[in-house]
């Protein structure tokens, strides 16, 4: 059996890169297999044979930043609506089958990706497969379907976004970081275009972007290559492409010249907190290796208590509560660092110092040695943790590959970490926490009063009726 | 950012409320086995030279290992007065011990690629240890002198303290959180499961290491201590792990009494003003304890009701024919000392009324027995089919079997509870469902701007 060195970083390294090379061995790390059917449906497969059950998984390549000007919020519509009819399956029974087998499924929506999956014991993966295959190019919709659904979107958006003031200013910092992507236009949707949203937006969406050539189909659990492969065939292999599929191409950022700053008021914010993003490059974007010294910059800096930033102003300062922060990069056309910072006693002004005192002494004098040989030691071993988890594991082969990287680039990924050193990490710095592309944003718990007088702050106020 | 079609997302959110290790117990009783799983997972009973008991299963394929471990009595030990305690332990234990400072203590930690982390629940203070093989002597001395030895320094407690006081000042104003507090409050009001598990801003603000020490010196004790380990560790090498971790704890935990009790009877309805979009609202009531002969089919209505996701009576009539709310969800849960069936929904300020009313009626039908077989024969076969979901990653299957043993049941219930589902009749189910659901009892909790008819009793 392999054996996963920890205590010194080389023998670990090896070991990492004996998993990465060697297919079919019975190796620690689940090695994924890749293959294409007939129509263009790319298919990966990641086997794991310790519980007799699969994760299931259609991504496709479409999410929230290909919707049409003014119609946001219909790639995530179409996501709920495609749990309604087809042909073979009635209204609203898909995920009650899946359930009777018993089965668990979900979707989501994200800027880039949309995706269903589903676990489940392995002997009914051919009827989930037929299952997902019907919907791919079958789905019937009603009007009424639609505007009842259309208001759970709009309940979704409220228990998400406007009942959550750090999802507001979110919202508000995302749309100020873009001056002409759409990521800077949310994924669930501006609630004024989420009530216009209607069944020929749905289906025009549907019927440009849902084809097996626009699609990948991912398999992780107790099953062979050869076993999806079939199965595949069998099911989505009998769906026609669709020619129309275009490779994507969104209206792209121009310079960016000034930083940007918003201030949102909402009483229920808590304590006032601080939070800056920098639109970087991503690693489907980024030169070989910048986005690897992007994750490790961002795990020095901003994660979790033996962090920069928490030794800074938590530790010695006390200044905060807490700080965090990360890189993504997992995305098609630029990936965006984040930081935050919670302030102890409202001086935002004293923390934002703090923060950019932090951000240029790495700027300036890089990190060292230590601190990046512990940075990689941390996101190797967390790699090998979730790869306990084949759910994961389906998760991070398909959002990859959906995006345009290669199963390559995912096995080799902690061997590309172990590569970085202290000057990529120092130049990344310098290059990308940028002010110019940077967005600062100051939460602060006071009525908004940005139209003149506010409403006073009341404590919440208990009426019971027994 | 993503944004989910389902319920799963969001119900997790809920539930969490409840803490993670609330919600991992709940899984495991219910959701044990399938001949399948069960054959290929062998439950070890293992004994320490030492004396100390814990299950283990072996799975060598991959070279780590996840312990989980409990302690009886988590935030129901909290001193009145000191609420919130067994809380702050929690985010204390990485805060040093030993000779180790907090970030010498959290360096090592990260040295060895060790994930240690702590959540209290209201019957229990939970435990997770995960180790690569290479790494678990160094790691398990580590995590004993986490255990035994912690330092509470005071400018950690003072650091702690300013993250704990930040989220209760978010927490507050968070509807969600507002209404799950306001709901325990209101239905076990005087005993220790009405008082929030965080604390408040008085108790955290107060606290002292010498409280944090006390709490430890308590709870932590070999004889109300559960383990569950899996992964690449045999049963001598485990035996070992457990004497050198827990072998120093103090034979004897010292244990505040907690009565039974049950939640307040004749119906209750709170609104809790704040200036939302959106109302959130809390409803439950009283249920059988986990031991009763009804308990079973009570599980099995509960999928029916609002516990099967999309499958469920809620989620058809709230959301899916009407849009009314993006969540609608209901779960059972034993505490040691009582049990409830509760549930939530989250909907527009004018629309709260006629949910709640929804849910009464839904309630109220089922009372009645409006279930039919096929109800019945559905959640059967999900709760039977979907066992082995529950068992497909060593932490998931720590967790779940370690919430088998604290609701005092042994290694041999995996293999027949599968059969303890398919026994659950019709007649059984109506039973219970007349037993459980007196729609006169539900205590609602809403929070937000709510537009509320009369309220209906029954």
């Amino acid at each position: 059996m392999l054996k996963l060195g920890a205590s010194r970083l080389a023998p670990y390294v090896m070991a990492m890169l004996m998993l990465a090379t060697a297919p079919h061995s019975a190796s620690a790390e689940p090695r994924a297999t890749e293959f294409k059917l007939s129509n263009g449906m790319e298919v990966v497969v990641i086997p794991d044979h310790r519980a007799p059950v699969v994760t299931h998984m259609v991504w496709y390549k479409v999410g929230a930043a290909d919707e049409p000007h003014g119609v946001s919020g219909i790639a995530h519509f179409l996501e709920h609506l495609m749990f309604k009819s087809t042909d073979k399956i009635a209204v609203g029974e898909f995920s009650k089958i899946i359930s009777r087998l018993g089965g668990q499924d979900n979707a989501f929506t994200g800027q880039d990706v949309t995706a269903y999956h589903q676990r489940i014991s392995k002997d009914q993966l051919k009827t989930l497969m037929e299952m997902e295959a019907d919907r791919m190019t079958h789905l019937r919709l009603t009007n009424d379907e639609v505007a009842t659904e259309r208001q759970v979107i709009i309940e979704e958006r409220r228990s998400r976004i406007d009942n959550n003031p750090t999802a507001r200013l979110d919202e508000q910092m995302n749309a100020a970081l873009y001056l002409s992507h759409p990521y800077g236009v949310p994924v669930i949707g501006w609630a004024h275009e989420m009530a216009k949203l209607s069944r020929d937006d749905a289906l025009r969406f549907y019927k440009r972007y849902y084809a097996p050539n626009n699609a990948i189909l991912v398999v992780a659990g107790d099953v062979t290559p050869e076993e999806v492969k079939r199965l595949a065939e069998e099911t989505y292999g009998k769906l026609p492409a669709n020619p129309e599929v275009e490779t994507r191409s969104r209206p792209q950022e121009p310079p960016h010249v000034a930083p940007r700053r918003i201030t949102l008021k909402d009483p229920r914010a808590g304590n006032a907190s601080f939070h800056r993003y920098y639109i970087t490059p991503s690693y489907v974007t980024a030169k070989p290796g910048d986005a690897e010294a992007l994750d490790l910059l961002m795990k020095i800096l901003a994660d979790g208590s033996t962090s920069r930033l928490y030794r800074k102003l938590v530790v010695e300062d006390k200044l905060a509560a807490t700080t965090g922060g990360d890189y993504s990069g997992a995305s098609l056309d630029s990936g965006a660092i984040s930081l935050y910072a919670v302030a102890s006693n409202g001086d935002l002004k004293a923390v934002e110092d703090d923060v950019d005192a932090v951000l240029n002494e790495v700027r300036k004098n890089g990190v060292t040695e230590l601190e990046l040989e512990r940075a990689k030691k941390a996101l190797t071993a967390s790699y090998i943790y979730s790869s306990d988890n084949q759910a994961s594991l389906a998760r991070r082969y398909g959002w990859s590959v959906a995006i345009g990287r290669t199963i390559d680039q995912v096995e080799d990924w902690p061997a590309a970490i172990v590569k970085v050193t202290p000057e990529d990490v120092k130049r990344v710095a310098n290059e990308y926490l940028d002010a110019h592309s940077s967005v600062t944003g100051w939460l602060l718990p006071e009525a908004d009063d940005s139209n003149g007088a506010g409403e006073q702050v009341s404590q919440p106020v208990v009426h019971t009726r027994s | 950012m993503v944004a989910a079609r389902s319920l799963r997302t969001s119900m997790h959110a809920v539930l969490g409320r409840l803490s993670v290790a609330s919600l991992a117990v709940l899984s495991v009783a219910f959701l044990a086995t399938l001949s399948t799983t069960a054959n290929a997972m062998k439950i070890q009973t293992v004994k320490s030279p030492g004396g100390i008991e814990a299950w283990l299963v072996e799975e060598h394929a991959v070279p780590m290992m996840a312990m989980r471990f409990a302690f009886d009595g988590g935030s129901s030990q909290d001193p009145a007065g000191k609420e919130g305690v067994a809380n702050f332990v929690t985010a204390m234990l990485d805060e040093g011990a030993g000779d180790l400072k907090s970030q010498d203590f959290q360096e090592r930690m990260e040295d060895l690629s060790m994930r240690m982390n702590y959540e209290e629940a209201k019957d229990a203070f939970y435990g997770n240890f995960e180790t690569l093989t290479e790494n678990r002597d160094e790691s398990a001395k580590l995590l004993k002198l986490a255990l035994t030895k912690p330092r509470f320094d005071d400018d950690a407690v003072e650091r702690i303290r300013q993250q704990l006081l930040a989220s209760l000042a978010y927490a507050k104003r968070d509807p969600d959180k507002v209404a799950q507090n306001e709901w325990y409050a209101v239905a076990f009001a005087g005993h220790p499961y009405a008082r929030p598990s965080n604390g408040t801003e008085e108790t955290v603000a107060k606290m002292t290491g010498a409280d944090l020490e006390a709490y430890r010196k308590r709870v932590f004790a070999k004889d109300k201590l559960k383990v569950v380990a899996v992964g690449d560790i045999t049963p001598e090498q485990f035996g070992k792990l457990l004497d050198e971790v827990f072998g120093d704890l103090p034979a004897k935990a010292d244990l505040l009494p907690v009565a039974k009790t049950d939640p307040v009877h004749g119906g209750r309805q709170t609104v809790v003003d704040m200036d939302v979009p959106q109302s959130v609202a809390v409803f439950g009531l009283g249920a059988m304890p986990r031991k009763d002969p009804d308990f079973m089919a009570a599980f099995v209505l509960n999928q029916i009701i609002g516990g099967g996701g999309f499958a469920s009576k809620l989620m058809e009539e709230v959301r899916e024919k009407r849009g009314l709310a993006y969540s609608v969800y209901t779960y059972v849960y034993p505490y040691q000392h009582t049990s409830i069936f509760s549930g939530g929904v989250a909907t527009r300020n004018d629309m709260m009324g006629q949910s709640l009313d929804i849910i009464r009626e839904e309630l109220q039908k089922m009372a009645n027995g409006e279930l039919s077989q096929t109800d019945l024969d559905n959640a059967k076969s999900y709760l039977i089919g979907s066992y082995p979901l529950r068992f497909d990653t060593n932490a998931k299957i720590a967790s779940q079997l370690l919430g088998l043993q604290m609701d005092g049941f042994g290694p041999e219930y995996v293999d027949n509870r599968n059969a303890m589902v398919a026994a659950v009749t019709l007649d059984d189910l109506k039973r219970v469902a007349k037993r459980l659901l007196d729609t006169n009892d539900l205590i609602v909790t809403v929070v937000g701007k709510p537009a509320l008819q009369q309220a209906k009793k029954g």
